[in-house]
């Protein structure tokens, strides 16, 4: 008798590992697009324009956008599903809690996994609305999506840029873990390999923050306008 | 030095348990954690009260009895060191100091601060052994082992199966006490003919238990009074990792 080993939780483990991957290079490819503003607003639009037609004339308009999403959410969605059925499990796993709870021994970045990936699901929800399709953006011209990021953060509208640094901040606090928590999970074995993926996971979550908070900040600033 | 207890007391595995406050006084430091107990079990008995249930055995830090959990630690504030080889010198007079069972669906309570750890027995039965001849001891040198694979195995080996890394994990996992045993028995030659089965079949008993899955959060090794290793658990995950993959291919020829 074998058991599919997703049934497991290292299995499920895995999954998270390997999704939660895929997902952080998409955010490595999304920083640097976004970095794109920085070249002003002609580098910006055909950078944007681009992503469109990425693979043509093999693939018709957007087919590429599209695959793209497809595999995103598939692996936003298998995420998502593990987290989940591991949460549900783990609070199974201890029906009567402590009278005194410890103080924390690990991070608190793997503490607030949980919390942190719904915060930052509401948050791409939002995004998306924003940014891509241009519902609760303030313009929300598709075909100059730097004047809809330049209208996004402007300094009286500072609670969207509040809320997209505590998102962020998210993110960076989820990858911390994330990352170091992966690469054990994919089988890094080592105490001197533990030492380098935590030192990796912060380093890389700090650049990725840094990068995406450039942005907002520019334009609050007026670096970008 | 004078201290307040308060204890999880509940009298069967049906009761629903509570904390009970305690007074002891005149308590030496010298005294370990458990000869203080038991000076307040003496006074409950001579008081008639019923005595407060713990596991206790050796005494000397080896056998992995004495589970409580100490102001929220299992084993107590000091690191690396079982509650049997905890002095209560390292509490000042006039402390309150909680104490609690383990708590785990997987580890029952039976009365008090005594819970069923036979969960963990099912873990080994499931595959924390190797299949050897018996009969005269091998000679020593039969099987060379490298010196840095000794040494991981023997780290890994030091687990007395105290349950501490269950009651410290937020998830309520037992992955780094399934972990030692893999790392253990994986590093030695002699584990080599049952290593992808055991990865299997103890991580699917450890599921079966009860106990929650394993997110790296990091709590247990610092509670383990013996220092398990965290890497211990990225073993186990990638020989889970190569024994799926090599069952799955098994299964696919075998139609």
């Amino acid at each position: 008798m074998t058991a599919s080993p997703i049934r497991s939780t290292v299995g499920k483990k895995i999954l998270m590992a390997v999704t939660g991957i895929l997902l952080v290079l998409f955010l490595v490819l999304h920083m640097v697009g976004n970095l794109k503003i920085f070249f002003g607003a002609e580098s910006f639009d055909h950078y944007a324009h681009w992503l469109r037609s990425i693979g043509n004339p093999l693939l018709p308009e957007t087919w590429f956008l599209w695959i793209q999403r497809a595999v995103l959410t598939f692996a936003v969605l298998g995420h998502i599903w593990a987290a989940t059925a591991l949460a549900l499990r783990a609070r199974a796993a201890r029906p009567v809690r402590y009278a005194h709870r410890g103080k924390v021994q690990g991070s608190y970045a793997a503490r607030t996994m949980r919390w942190g990936g719904v915060i930052i699901l509401l948050f791409v929800i939002y995004h998306i609305l924003d940014l891509t399709t241009g519902h609760l953006n303030p313009v929300g011209d598709k075909a100059h999506p730097y004047g809809n990021v330049v209208a996004d953060f402007a300094p009286d509208r500072w609670y969207v840029t509040l809320f997209y640094t505590l998102a962020v901040v998210s993110v960076g606090f989820h990858l911390r873990h994330g990352l170091y928590s992966a690469l054990r999970t994919l089988g890094q074995q080592t105490k001197h390999g533990e030492r380098r993926a935590r030192a990796f996971a912060l380093g890389f979550a700090v650049v990725l923050c840094a990068g995406y908070l450039s942005v907002p900040f520019a334009v609050l600033t007026g670096l970008v306008g | 030095m004078n201290l307040t207890l308060r204890i999880w007391r509940q009298q069967g595995p049906q009761d629903k348990g509570r904390m009970v406050s305690y007074q002891v006084t005149d308590v030496s430091p010298d005294m370990s954690f458990l000869e203080m107990l038991d000076v307040l079990n003496e006074r409950l008995i001579l008081e008639g009260e019923e005595p407060v249930a713990f596991d206790h055995d050796c005494r000397e830090g080896i056998c992995g009895a004495c589970s409580m959990v100490i102001n929220g630690t299992p084993h107590g504030p000091q690191k690396m060191t079982t509650t049997c080889q905890l002095h209560m010198r390292t509490f000042s007079d006039g402390d309150t100091i909680d104490i609690e069972p383990w708590r785990a669906k997987a580890f029952p309570v039976i009365k008090d601060l005594v819970v069923n750890r036979g969960a963990f027995d099912k873990i080994i039965q499931a595959g924390g052994y190797i299949s050897a001849p018996t009969g005269s001891a091998p000679e020593a040198h039969a099987t060379p082992v490298p010196k840095a694979d000794a040494d991981a195995a023997f780290e890994a080996a030091e687990c007395i199966g105290c349950g501490a890394c269950v009651a410290a994990c937020p998830n309520g996992s037992a992955m780094l006490f399934t972990a030692a045993k893999i790392t253990h028995l994986g590093l030695m030659p002699q584990g080599q003919p049952e290593r992808d089965s055991r990865v299997l079949d103890m991580v699917a008993a450890h599921d079966e238990a009860g106990f929650g899955g394993c997110t790296n959060a990091g709590e247990c090794t610092p509670a383990c009074p013996k220092g398990i290793p965290l890497a211990t658990i990225g073993r186990l995950n990638r020989d889970f990792l190569a024994a799926s993959r090599k069952r799955s291919g098994e299964t696919a020829t075998a139609g």
